[in-house]
């Protein structure tokens, strides 16, 4: 993170976003997408990818316009800006993945709360050029994607004993329902978080013993 | 995990009781109901049982061996769980459902967050939260027992309950001659062991006594006695009121917050039974009041000698 801080190029704001500070597992971020709709592999993806597009052009606009942007009426904008790329990419989803927007349902409209683009406009677009601020919406996008799509392909796994609809399991397989529930997002999530915080002690603490 | 220091509220009276003591009696307590399972459903139940025991034993073993941790497999209490949670299942499951369950429970209730009294929940109840949500149509098939001659699958008395309070007999629900999971139906067996624990101090008799209370307080307003009689004795009330209600990990510490927690589990689990599409709430009940229990702590915390009252 603090290399980042020291030397942002491109590339370092990508993987800031992707890994450092990815807005699943560390900045814990969008949480409502993330255990709303990762029952299936395929939902975790598109909602992954939606949301990617809407971080990237809101981040890119948001940049574009930070100093013409009055600071006391800096909200409201966001919120337009934001609000036209979901209402874009919900029409899009309409028009040619209809199957997958109707099972993706209302969590595509609400995009616009999410806290992820929130919390990168306020915290990065408003401060960075319009290059990096695209860097970090693709890198935090692609971080979230990454993020809930392996959380719900865990989910479909169990949930279902499949991945991306492909039966994997044997025949004789019963598929564990509360990971199709709520509660099965919340514990699949605390878990891969538990996972998360254990990798990242142990190269800590392997980069400590090497210096 | 030995701490240099024992941290604990006052009184500082130390004796010789340890965690493994209490948990042999636990084991104890909860022989005759084992028994009377294994009578009542056949070799099915002993190898559940055994099943559901290994598979937390050895989960907490492998996990404390696997982390680094001290093992303490020898204090027991992974074969409480283990009994607790083959209790809750019922005798027509296959074996893999205890092993979904122990793991579970042991793994992720139990270690992951911390070990023994760190648990914020019950495992066993827990496990069995989950495995009944999954698996819908196995948890909630309650086989016959052997002596029950004249009907094939035998529905709850709770169901039966529901129905109609003259259709059950009270001598059956006392002996357990009727359909349920496996350690739930007998209940002479289950309050000799809640007794025994209470006699020898182990557990509180506030809790049970005021979530039975409850219950039947509730069902005394809603039905009459003969209802309120037979809804005490049905279904899973005494195994959870004395074995699981009761874990000292997830109990307040107060007398009153102990009496709050038996109180406000007896109401939900009325509310569940009585209103709710699930037959049975008792261990959802006691999830929910297992959840509260620091709330109930923060509320009912012993005022320090010569403390006031602070205003604002």
């Amino acid at each position: 993170m603090a290399e980042a801080r020291r030397n942002p190029g491109f590339g370092g704001v990508f993987m800031n976003g992707l890994i450092t500070e990815n807005p699943t597992f560390t900045l814990m971020l969008g949480m409502c997408p993330t255990l709303g709709v990762t029952t299936a592999a395929m939902n975790g993806v598109s909602m992954g990818l939606a949301t990617t597009f809407v971080l990237v052009f809101s981040n890119l606009f948001i940049s574009l316009l930070r100093n013409i942007i009055p600071d006391k009426v800096r909200i409201p904008a966001y919120i337009v800006i934001i609000a036209s790329f979901v209402t874009m990419i919900d029409l899009i989803m309409q028009a040619f993945l209809p199957d997958l927007r109707a099972v993706l349902g209302t969590y595509i409209q609400l995009i616009v709360v999410n806290c992820i683009i929130f919390a990168r406009a306020e915290s990065f677009a408003a401060k960075n050029p319009p290059l990096l601020s695209l860097a970090d919406g693709l890198g935090m996008g692609l971080g979230f994607t990454v993020s809930i799509t392996l959380l719900s392909c865990i989910r479909e796994l169990f949930g279902s004993g499949s991945i991306f609809g492909f039966s994997v399991m044997p025949e004789a397989y019963q598929p564990m329902a509360i990971m199709n529930m709520v509660p099965g997002g919340f514990i699949t999530l605390g878990l891969m978080m538990v996972l998360v915080n254990f990798i990242k002690k142990a190269l800590s603490a392997r980069k400590e013993a090497r210096a | 995990m030995q701490a240099k220091w024992t941290i604990a509220p006052a009184p500082h009276v130390r004796d010789n009781v340890t965690s493994r003591r209490i948990m042999i009696d636990v084991c104890l307590a909860l022989a005759p109901a084992g028994i009377m399972s294994i009578v009542y459903f056949g070799a099915a139940a002993a190898g559940l049982i055994a099943i559901s025991v290994l598979t937390c034993v050895l989960t907490e073993y492998l996990y404390q061996r696997l982390t680094g941790a001290k093992v303490t497999v020898g204090d027991w209490s992974a074969v409480v769980t283990g009994l607790l949670l083959a209790y809750n299942i019922p005798a027509s499951a296959p074996w893999w459902i205890p092993v979904v369950g122990g793991v579970f429970a042991i793994l992720i209730v139990k270690q992951l967050f911390g070990g023994i009294g760190s648990n914020f929940m019950n495992p066993a109840l827990t496990a069995r939260a989950v495995l009944f949500i999954s698996w819908g149509s196995i948890m909630g098939a309650y086989p016959a027992t052997q002596l029950m001659a004249d009907t094939v699958s035998g529905a709850t008395p709770l169901a039966l309950l529901a129905e109609d309070a003259s259709q059950v007999n009270l001598v059956d629900l006392l002996i357990g001659n009727c359909g349920g999971v496996l350690g739930e139906t007998c209940k002479i067996a289950l309050i000799l062991g809640g007794v025994y624990l209470i006699v020898r101090g182990i557990i509180d008799w506030r809790v049970p006594a005021c979530f039975i209370g409850m219950v039947f307080v509730c069902y005394l307003f809603m039905g009459g006695f003969d209802l309120a009689l037979k809804e005490i004795l049905a279904g899973g009330l005494m195994l959870g009121a004395f074995f699981m209600a009761t874990d000292y990990a997830t109990t307040p510490t107060s007398v009153l917050g102990r009496c709050i927690m038996g109180a406000g589990c007896g109401l939900l689990c009325f509310v569940i039974r009585a209103f709710a599409n699930y037959p049975e709430g008792c261990s959802f009940a006691i999830l929910f009041m297992n959840v509260a229990t620091p709330l109930i702590d923060r509320f009912t915390m012993t005022k320090h000698f010569g403390e006031v009252k602070k205003h604002g």
